[in-house]
């Protein structure tokens, strides 16, 4: 039994919320189109703002099988595409040769057959899936390099793959492609341009004020509005890495496990390691800016 | 309907020509996909509207102001935007080609063939300040290098072309077809199984060696640039000579010029590179160069275990200030740090200047750069045989 795709925007954002995911207008609108055009989506962003989180919503939300690709440098076929089985392999040979097969194209044949291949993520997605085609997400693609960049070029727009030992595996139904980049280095134009585009960015304060209600229910109304404010307040502030959404409730949950009910600089200064992971900003931020974030906190709720 | 949506293509074509004019590279495969976008979304309001042409036309992160801009003048008033080109966003507009231009300039260089560099400003005053902590016979000496640099110009280039930086290389994860690497690969050493003999060979691989990506921050301060104008000959030898080579020049201000210095000829590529840098000959702020340096572009450039060069004189107008923990964060995010300071070349050098004596702890190597026999020098640091190296922080 397969969900169907959203018809419209407003079905999309009401998809993605359906799934605890808040996501704004532009969001929908982008997701909606890739999923209409059957184009893979190319999400990039600063780290911790919600990119991967959106591949796995959307499939939970279709009931769609998740196939994920975690990248890395010298990702190669065998650990993306496909392997073949060398020790089934080698028995087979074993086997036939005991059998007395002489034929070593009949061998050939037997051996490079459906059997020894052992799937990796990519050839899965291109398989058919009885609640429809999967949810492919290649994260962090700028972890790995261009040779592999350049492989997912004919994947990414034709959809199929080609082994060389069978020929063409070509997907009935093309997968739901999410591919994410926190952008430590520039992706090749020609790959952005076989997706549609999105970057993602940090929340405002009334949508990450609604993400940490979701997600952390258990934080007192007035921290949550505390939390949100000083995080949408620090991320003015020159820092090397700003704190993302994760961070966000990340610290909303170390908050809450202290029981705190509000800000104050004491149980800023102890958890200020969920929230900043670079040590310049923690002795930035725990030396100046918290005490005065937290006045201009005060003084505006006064 | 279709006459509708054929009046919305028209104009979206018609837009995406504007875009394209204002230097953002849209293809005709991108403009089908936005009128796709268009028609499939349904457009009920600007935001839609806003959105479907973003996401299929817009595929860099710092198109998206461009973007922006031009899409709310075009959509409101589609004519107002052609009349306003032109005067409202010269700096949107791609400088179009001068051959007649070039060509002049480079004759008149020619003839010339003195200080003539493409850019000629007046001299501003901070550069006095620059050069305070210099006695007038380095200055002196300074104008001596010049000369000798105007005179050798053709042999300089032709020597400057030739540097390649072959040896530097770091092992990577990916593996090659070997006969005697330590890497067994089954797939073909199976393959060669079955064509025969009772003795399977085994087929072997070992790692690939690529260049790590080059970062190079160089001063163009008024001390540094002499030296920092033939650097950039140097520099855009190495461009075009390998991949991932990112280069930054600074003074007062950071300008990102790898693109600049992809032109293929040499001349085109430093003229628009001084045509994107605004503060040459002026004064230089390391640490806040630095900062923004790790702030904005470390995170992007230096994640594959970049080599940096700092290319720099140390003599910082701020007195320092704020570049000690500048430098240390620069120096613990690359692999390797190599700074190139042309004063180097007076023998009688010690580092007094403030900036030398907070920058000089943090780096890796300290070279001089005044000549090409210098450069010949970095070449062969550059590609000697790694070393051991600091573990990057």
């Amino acid at each position: 039994m397969t969900i169907s795709l959203p018809a419209s925007i407003d079905e999309t954002a009401a998809l993605l919320s359906s799934g605890a995911y808040v996501a704004d207008r532009s969001l929908a609108t982008v997701l909606f189109l890739a999923l209409k055009m059957g184009r893979p989506l190319f999400l990039e962003g600063e780290a911790g703002v919600g990119k991967t989180e959106i591949a796995k919503v959307l499939a939970s939300a279709l009931g769609r099988k998740l196939i994920r690709l975690q990248c890395y440098e010298g990702l190669d076929t065998a650990a993306a595409v496909y392997e073949w089985n060398y020790q089934a392999q080698m028995i087979e040979i074993r086997l036939a040769e005991a059998q007395g097969v002489e034929d070593r194209n009949v061998l050939a044949k037997d051996v490079f057959d459906d059997r020894f291949l052992i799937r990796r993520p990519l050839l899965q997605a291109l398989e058919p899936d009885v609640n429809g085609p999967p949810v492919l997400l290649i994260d962090e693609i700028d972890r790995t390099d261009e040779p592999f960049e350049a492989y997912l070029l004919e994947v990414l727009s034709d959809f199929q793959i080609t082994i060389p030992e069978i020929g063409t595996v070509k997907a009935a139904e093309p997968p739901i492609v999410i591919v994410t980049s926190n952008r430590t280095r520039e992706i090749h134009d020609a790959l952005k341009r076989r997706c549609l585009y999105h970057w993602v960015d940090y929340p405002d304060a009334e949508r990450e004020l609604e993400i940490v209600r979701l997600k952390a229910p258990d934080a007192a109304e007035d921290l949550s509005r505390q939390i949100v404010t000083f995080v949408q307040a620090l991320r003015e502030r020159d820092l090397y890495k700003q704190p993302g959404i994760a961070e966000t409730l990340d610290w909303a949950n170390a908050l809450t496990q202290l029981n705190a009910v509000s800000l104050s600089e004491s149980n800023i200064n102890d958890t200020l390691g969920t929230l900043l992971k670079y040590q310049d900003d923690i002795a930035q931020v725990r030396g100046s800016d918290a005490a005065q974030i937290l006045d201009e906190l005060k003084t505006a709720a006064e | 309907m279709t006459e509708s949506s054929g009046h919305i293509a028209e104009n979206i074509a018609h837009f995406a020509g504007v875009l394209r004019r204002a230097g953002v590279p849209v293809g005709p495969r991108q403009v089908l996909d936005a009128i796709e976008a268009v028609q499939v979304a349904g457009i009920r309001s600007e935001s839609d509207l806003y959105w479907a042409l973003h996401t299929t036309l817009i595929h860099t992160q710092d198109m998206r102001e461009i973007f922006n801009q031009a899409f709310h003048i075009f959509w409101r008033d589609p004519r107002m935007l052609e009349r306003m080109m032109a005067m409202m966003l010269p700096e949107l507009t791609l400088p179009p080609e001068e051959p007649e231009e070039q060509t002049s300039r480079r004759l008149a260089e020619a003839l010339l063939n003195q200080e003539n560099t493409p850019v000629q400003e007046p001299e501003p005053d901070v550069e006095i300040d620059a050069r305070e902590t210099m006695s007038a016979a380095e200055i002196l000496r300074t104008k001596d290098f010049e000369q000798m640099s105007a005179a050798e110009s053709a042999e300089a280039r032709k020597a400057l072309s030739r540097l390649h930086l072959k040896q530097d290389k770091v092992l990577t994860r990916r593996t090659r077809p070997s006969s005697r690497g330590p890497l067994i690969d089954m797939r073909a050493t199976l393959r060669a199984s079955l064509r025969g003999g009772d003795i399977i060979p085994l087929k072997r691989r070992e790692r690939r060696h690529r260049p790590p990506p080059l970062v190079v921050l160089c001063d163009i301060s008024g001390s540094m640039s002499v030296y920092a104008r033939t650097f950039l000959h140097f520099l855009h030898a190495l461009t075009n000579d390998r991949d991932r080579v990112h280069t930054f020049l600074f003074g007062t201000r950071l300008t990102h010029v790898s693109r600049q210095l992809r032109h293929k000829d040499v001349d085109d590529a430093l003229s628009s590179v001084s045509k994107a840098v605004e503060d040459w000959d002026g004064g230089t702020r390391i640490g806040e160069t630095l900062r923004r340096f790790n702030v904005d572009w470390a995170r992007r450039v230096l994640g594959q275990g970049a080599t940096v060069l700092l290319v720099t004189d140390g003599l910082d107008r701020d007195g320092a200030e704020g570049l000690e923990p500048e430098i240390a964060r620069l120096h613990r995010a690359s692999r390797r740090l190599i700074w190139l300071n042309p004063l180097l070349r007076f023998d009688a050098f010690e580092p007094k200047a403030l900036g030398i004596r907070t920058m000089l702890p943090h780096v890796d190597e300290f070279r001089p750069v005044h000549n090409l026999a210098s450069l010949e020098d970095l070449v062969a640091s550059l590609s000697a045989p790694e070393k051991k190296w600091p573990a990057a922080a």
